[in-house]
């Protein structure tokens, strides 16, 4: 029962940290039918920026502020007018193909700039045990899962309580429509591109700790968010939170009592058990977008 | 178009003549290494510890006179890269070849260089690099079934363990360390508790860590390449495993330090080669190698610097740059310090290529890795 607690928790830390990053897949899918397959270069990259802010003499907590603003003037602005936005006019597939090479350029850049070799990056809270019924639980586990939390639940008040959140909305169910009601369209969709920056930024501080920041980081990231978010319905935001949950709970509890080598089995079988059963996801909805 | 023909003509001999006149004062030795990928702590140390030797050995006119010419080739860590990289260079008759150092990638690559006759220095410890009969296989370090026995009278002798848990990576240095460290386990009848295995390249230990919690053994023998074995320790420490940790030199080796922080403390094992080690040419080495590149350099610095002074005074007993004479000649060779300063510690390659010298035991104490004993050569 300890083990299975403790394996719990590490699980919904990781899979919280998925949440994240595929959540930001699916606003960017609900507003500019944007499919991001740098999605994981994304995350793996405002690590550097943070180590590069160090580096210069920047105490953690701030270089963690100016990355979260580089990645949203790079991976946010940036990205929207110098890739999706000239991409887009000739269709998702000349998008999906430039997201790819932007995947590439960007490990590629990191690691002749930087260093091919795996870099230590600082822990948000001191190693520290909690017991809970016999099982030892970490603290750092526990503050990542808090950072995802608060940032998931901002995220859900943003959209669904803001008069900002809910243009968001129009804009991604009904653009025309949207305009005609006086939303300003393309600056609602410039903003799912902003959010989308601080998530991965978020994401990049929680999980470089545990994957020490490489430049290879963002394969692995980046695939399990997008399992993650056809698994949770590519079109929900929640279903995105969902799937990222399932997957890094399931992936801990695989790997211990399943069988470690075929750990990264488990998550494409479920993904394929999922599209064969319900292929809209399992919050996904048949033909609706909302974020 | 006769004087564009001509021009081109003279280009085209000039280039020859360039190419023809650099192969006669250079010896043509090729690196192929983990550069990058899931490999590159391995083999950028590897890398810059040749670099060093070679800068020092053409400063003082080269060997025989010739200068040592070393283009460096990126395996990307992975075994199909580093075998096309070895026939590439195959295509210009080079005298050695170095590297790579991924036991995966030798395995798959020296059959190459071996039906080309061509001699190649490693630096894999999977033993089975050395059980097939390849004459021109040569290590920079020890072999699993050296190193093993080293280790195993440890757990026995230094930790007094009777149960241990096993955590190796699964690829061909891994199994072939956890098959020999098995053997030797069976050998002393300590018991193994737990044998799990992990992926290369593998980010997350957590679900690991508590099966190693679960299985309470004495001692845990954590067997994975440098970058694995910080994520282990960084996650050993968050989840508060308190039975000690046992390894060899890519648990103990300072990037592994630099990478896992205060987690690595407490680490203890069996180091082949540190820049630790009490010996002054050692530690005069390490000065060097940090002056030279900025970091300190972990074993596969000291692997690829001696590796080349290796060959060095291989090619100056045979007095003559023929790869089949080198291979007869480095069998069986010992070179000690007093001879060739440059080779560090004494050392030994038997008619296998396996290389015996002096190791050491170490332990990770406030980030440093600080030697307790000095263990003999295994033929001594």
């Amino acid at each position: 029962m300890a083990s299975f607690i403790q394996l719990l928790v590490s699980g919904l830390a990781t899979g919280a940290i998925y949440a994240l990053i595929a959540v930001g897949f699916t606003l960017l899918w609900q507003t500019s039918q944007t499919i991001n397959f740098a999605q994981g270069e994304f995350v793996m990259l405002p690590a550097f920026f943070v180590l590069g802010a160090m580096s210069i003499g920047a105490p953690f907590w701030l270089a963690c502020i100016i990355a979260i603003g580089l990645s949203v003037l790079t991976l946010g602005v940036v990205f929207k007018f110098a890739v999706v936005d000239p991409m887009l006019k000739h269709g998702v597939l000349p998008l999906v193909i430039s997201t790819i090479a932007l995947a590439v350029f960007l490990k590629e850049a990191v690691k002749d700039f930087y260093s091919s070799q795996a870099q230590p990056f600082p822990t948000l809270v001191p190693a520290n045990d909690i017991h809970v019924l016999d099982a030892v639980v970490s603290t750092q586990s526990l503050a990542v899962l808090a950072v995802a939390i608060v940032t998931v639940v901002g995220l859900n008040l943003l959209l669904q309580k803001t008069r900002l959140g809910r243009s968001m909305q129009a804009t991604a169910q009904n653009p025309t429509l949207a305009r005609i009601l006086g939303i300003p369209v393309r600056r609602m969709v410039l903003y799912t591109f902003l959010i989308n920056a601080v998530l991965v930024a978020i994401a990049s501080i929680l999980i470089s700790p545990i994957y020490l920041a490489k430049f290879t980081n963002g394969e692995t990231l980046g695939l399990a968010a997008f399992i993650a978010a056809i698994i949770g319905g590519f079109n929900q935001v929640r279903g995105a939170v969902l799937g990222g949950v399932i997957l890094g709970i399931l992936d801990n509890l695989s790997a211990a009592y399943v069988s470690a080598q075929y750990r990264a089995a488990i998550p494409l079988l479920i993904l394929i058990v999922v599209i064969l059963a319900r292929p809209q996801g399992l919050l996904g909805r048949v033909e609706e977008r909302t974020v | 178009m006769p004087r564009i023909g001509f021009i081109a003509a003279v280009f085209a001999a000039s280039l020859g003549i360039t190419h023809a006149a650099r192969a006669q004062d250079t010896v043509y030795m090729p690196a192929i290494l983990e550069l990058s990928g899931a490999g590159a702590v391995s083999g950028t140390n590897f890398r810059d510890g040749m670099i060093l030797a070679v800068e020092e050995i053409n400063a003082k006119g080269g060997i025989l006179g010739k200068k040592i010419e070393m283009p460096l080739l990126d395996t990307q860590s992975e075994a199909g890269i580093a075998r096309s990289q070895v026939q590439k260079v195959l295509d210009n008759k080079p005298y050695v070849i170095l590297g790579p150092v991924f036991s995966g990638s030798v395995l798959t690559s020296m059959v190459l260089a071996q039906e080309a006759g061509i001699p190649q220095l490693v630096g894999g410890e999977a033993a089975t690099i050395t059980q097939r009969g390849n004459p021109y296989i040569f290590r920079t370090s020890f072999g699993q079934q050296f190193s093993m026995p080293k280790i195993a009278n440890y757990v026995r002798d230094g930790v007094k363990a009777k149960t241990v848990a096993l955590l190796w990576v699964n690829n061909d240095f891994g199994k072939g360390g956890r098959d020999n460290f098995t053997k030797e386990m069976n050998a002393r009848n300590i018991k193994i508790v737990a044998d799990i295995s992990t992926e290369s390249g593998q980010a997350d230990f957590s679900a690991d860590v508590v099966k190693l919690k679960g299985a309470n053994p004495d001692a845990v023998f954590v067997y994975v390449n440098e970058e694995e074995s910080a994520r282990f320790l960084r996650e050993a420490k968050k989840q508060g495993l308190k039975m000690p940790l046992i390894g060899e030199t890519t648990l103990l080796g300072q990037k592994v330090i630099d990478l896992a922080g205060d987690a690595a403390n407490g680490v203890k094992g069996h180091v082949g080669l540190t820049v630790d080690a009490p010996i002054p040419a050692v530690k005069d080495f390490a000065e060097r190698f940090k002056k030279r590149f900025n970091y300190v350099c972990d074993h596969n610095g000291i692997k690829g610097y001696t590796g080349i002074y290796f060959i060095k005074t291989v090619a100056e007993k045979t007095g003559k740059f023929d790869s089949k004479a080198f291979a007869e000649a480095a069998h069986g060779i010992t070179i000690s310090p007093k001879d060739v300063p440059n080779i560090l510690m004494e050392a030994t390659w038997d008619k296998n290529g396996d290389i015996d010298r002096e190791s050491f035991l170490g332990e990770v104490v406030d980030g440093k890795q600080k030697i307790v004993e000095v263990l003999p050569k295994l033929g001594k």
